[in-house]
């Protein structure tokens, strides 16, 4: 449905996407996830003829969104970032000037309104002014818009930045519910996000793709390289050698005094093992209280440093197993 | 058939700022207002002076023209008007899209540039002659009340003059209104361009060159000169089409552009 070859964008002399090649089945959907300024935005305006690339190629539904705009817009539901709306309309009269520039039929007006005014569960604001609404309404306003000629494919930018957790679970509902009869698009920059929606993700850094693959292929290999943080109560020093002894810990950081006579540990695990259970068995062993035990939640930038190094250490086998047989220390 | 229909549902939507907001009744009564008062000045003058004349020559001097003394002033005026009103008019129609960021909504459903830029200026002018057409309530009088009622010639190619020199400045206005994202600056930058073209029409003297006489032709307002008269030349007519075909032009290439640099 969607086929993008070797895109890439310059302005002067910043390169903001570089080279980047990806293609989306139909019916599926695809997590864009990379972190601010990372080129997201720039390639999802590429895809709906907003701008220019200056080399590369992209097709939406067969057309090439620089020979054939009009054919590609006329497929492709959009909202940017911050939805463009016009403050001083009434949502309802606001999406009746956005069926007329998409080319409803007049007859089909009405009911297309209705329906994406259903969808996005408007009901009760529809004759409220824009300007007048909350963010999470406006949101849903613009994601009306996006899906109210039925296009074949909906590109979604950060269709869930700045809503409160209430609207950010509806807003995911919906546009999961909206996969299969469409091809999605949804760019952002939180992880658990492309988790719970996404059939497949593209991790862009720096305007270029460092990872494609399924959320759980993705988790799987981040899986191992997630830290543990371990709170016990004790010495530093001999819950440092009884942690180190633990199989499967590949490395071990001591992160100073947690109060109340607690220290606290950042522990390696060897990939794809979850030592949980034995650290917490070693702990309680040992005769110590164990305060805490938690997986540590990796930060973007983290998980791109992660793939960009894991795929780079594929090719430098040798020296991965010595630095996983020697826990790493380093002094707090 | 859909360039049709896109064109007009920006219209449509151009209108419904318009009269969602003060500024078509602001401009509409000052408008209004004011070609009432000049209406009325130039008319009062006008039957001062053939009151005069009648009294002296008893009535055999030659016919005062109602063209000349009423119509020319009133349209001459009401150009001069719509160098201010114009601005408010189109200062706002791409400032305010850019500074919104709707303009990247209108970029990204199926529309074309020009279909945007031409439903903007037939906004912009529709309202215009809108306005011109409200105001024609002044000359009903004359039709009501005159012994024998004036020739509607007159007033009809006035209208038409003052209708296709405001399309002019607003083609122009649009243009200029497509450079910036703020509205103000659009507004002010309007009002000098409108001085200028005006300014040119200073520069028309049989005796000087070619190249200043060139100029002088670019003028806007010399353009009315005998339209306001009642002589409706094609020349005129092509003259301000032109000009406003120039402007839209612009216009498009501006917006298209923006594109391609941003």
């Amino acid at each position: 449905m969607i086929e993008v070859v070797n895109l890439t964008k310059r302005y002067g002399r910043h390169t903001a996407v570089d080279g980047v090649s990806f293609s989306v089945q139909k019916g599926e959907i695809l997590g864009f996830l990379g972190p601010n300024g990372a080129g997201k935005t720039t390639t999802m305006r590429i895809l709906t003829c907003y701008l220019p690339a200056t080399e590369g190629t992209a097709r939406v539904a067969g057309f090439d969104v620089f020979e054939q705009p009009l054919e590609v817009k006329r497929r492709i539901g959009y909202i940017p970032e911050t939805p463009p709306l016009y403050p001083d309309m009434e949502v309802a009269d606001f999406l009746s000037f956005c069926s007329k520039i998409k080319g409803i039929p007049g007859k089909d007006r009405r009911r297309k309104i209705d329906e994406a005014i259903e969808k996005t569960r408007l009901v009760d604001v529809r004759n409220k002014h824009i300007g007048k609404l909350s963010k999470g309404y406006r949101q849903r306003v613009g994601l009306a818009q996006a899906i109210l000629a039925n296009p074949d494919v909906l590109i979604l930018d950060e269709p869930t930045a700045g809503l409160d957790p209430k609207q950010i679970l509806e807003t995911r509902e919906l546009i999961k519910s909206l996969g299969g009869e469409h091809t999605i698009i949804l760019s952002t920059h939180i992880l658990p996000e492309v988790e719970v929606t996404c059939g497949r993700v593209v991790i862009i850094n720096k305007g270029k793709v460092v990872a494609e693959d399924t959320p759980e292929n993705l988790t799987q290999r981040l899986r191992g390289s997630g830290a543990l943080r371990v709170e016990a109560r004790g010495e530093t020093g001999p819950l440092f050698d009884l942690l180190r002894t633990v199989p499967g810990v590949i490395g071990l950081r001591p992160k100073g005094d947690a109060g109340d006579g607690v220290v606290a540990f950042e522990v390696d695990a060897e990939a794809g093992r979850d030592l949980r259970p034995e650290l917490a068995r070693a702990v309680v062993g040992a005769g110590h209280d164990l305060v805490g035990l938690s997986r540590l939640g990796m930060s973007l930038e983290e998980i791109f440093l992660q793939i960009t190094t894991t795929d780079s250490a594929d090719g430098a086998a040798p020296e991965a197993p010595a630095t996983a047989e020697a826990p790493a220390t380093e002094a707090s | 058939m859909s360039s049709l229909r896109n064109v007009s549902a920006i219209v449509e939507k151009e209108w419904r700022h318009y009269f969602g907001s003060p500024i078509a009744y602001v401009l509409l009564f000052v408008w209004t207002f004011l070609f009432g008062r000049f209406f009325q000045v130039a008319f009062e003058y006008f039957l001062l002076a053939s009151a005069r004349q009648g009294g002296m020559e008893m009535g055999m001097g030659p016919k005062m023209s109602l063209n000349e003394w009423v119509l020319r002033p009133l349209f001459q005026n009401m150009a001069v008007v719509a160098l201010f009103v114009i601005p408010m008019l189109t200062m706002r129609l791409f400032a305010e899209e850019k500074r919104q960021g709707t303009i990247e909504l209108l970029s990204t459903n199926p529309l074309t540039d020009w279909q945007v830029v031409l439903g903007k200026f037939f906004a912009a002018t529709g309202l215009f002659g809108f306005m011109i057409l409200v105001s024609l309530v002044n000359f009903v009088p004359l039709w009501v009340y005159a012994t024998t009622p004036p020739d509607w010639k007159p007033v009809a190619t006035g209208v038409l003059a003052l209708l296709l020199y405001g399309a002019s400045l607003i083609a122009v206005g649009t243009f200029i209104s497509t450079l910036t994202r703020n509205q103000i600056v659009a507004g002010i930058l309007s009002f000098c361009a409108f001085l200028a073209l005006l300014t040119l029409g200073w520069a028309d003297d049989p005796a000087a060159g070619p190249l200043q006489q060139a100029i002088a032709y670019l003028s806007v307002t010399a353009h009315m000169e005998d339209m306001t008269k009642g002589v409706l030349d094609l020349k005129d007519v092509v003259f301000y089409l032109s000009f406003s075909g120039f402007g839209l032009f612009l216009a498009q290439q501006s917006v298209e552009s923006q594109r391609w640099r941003a």
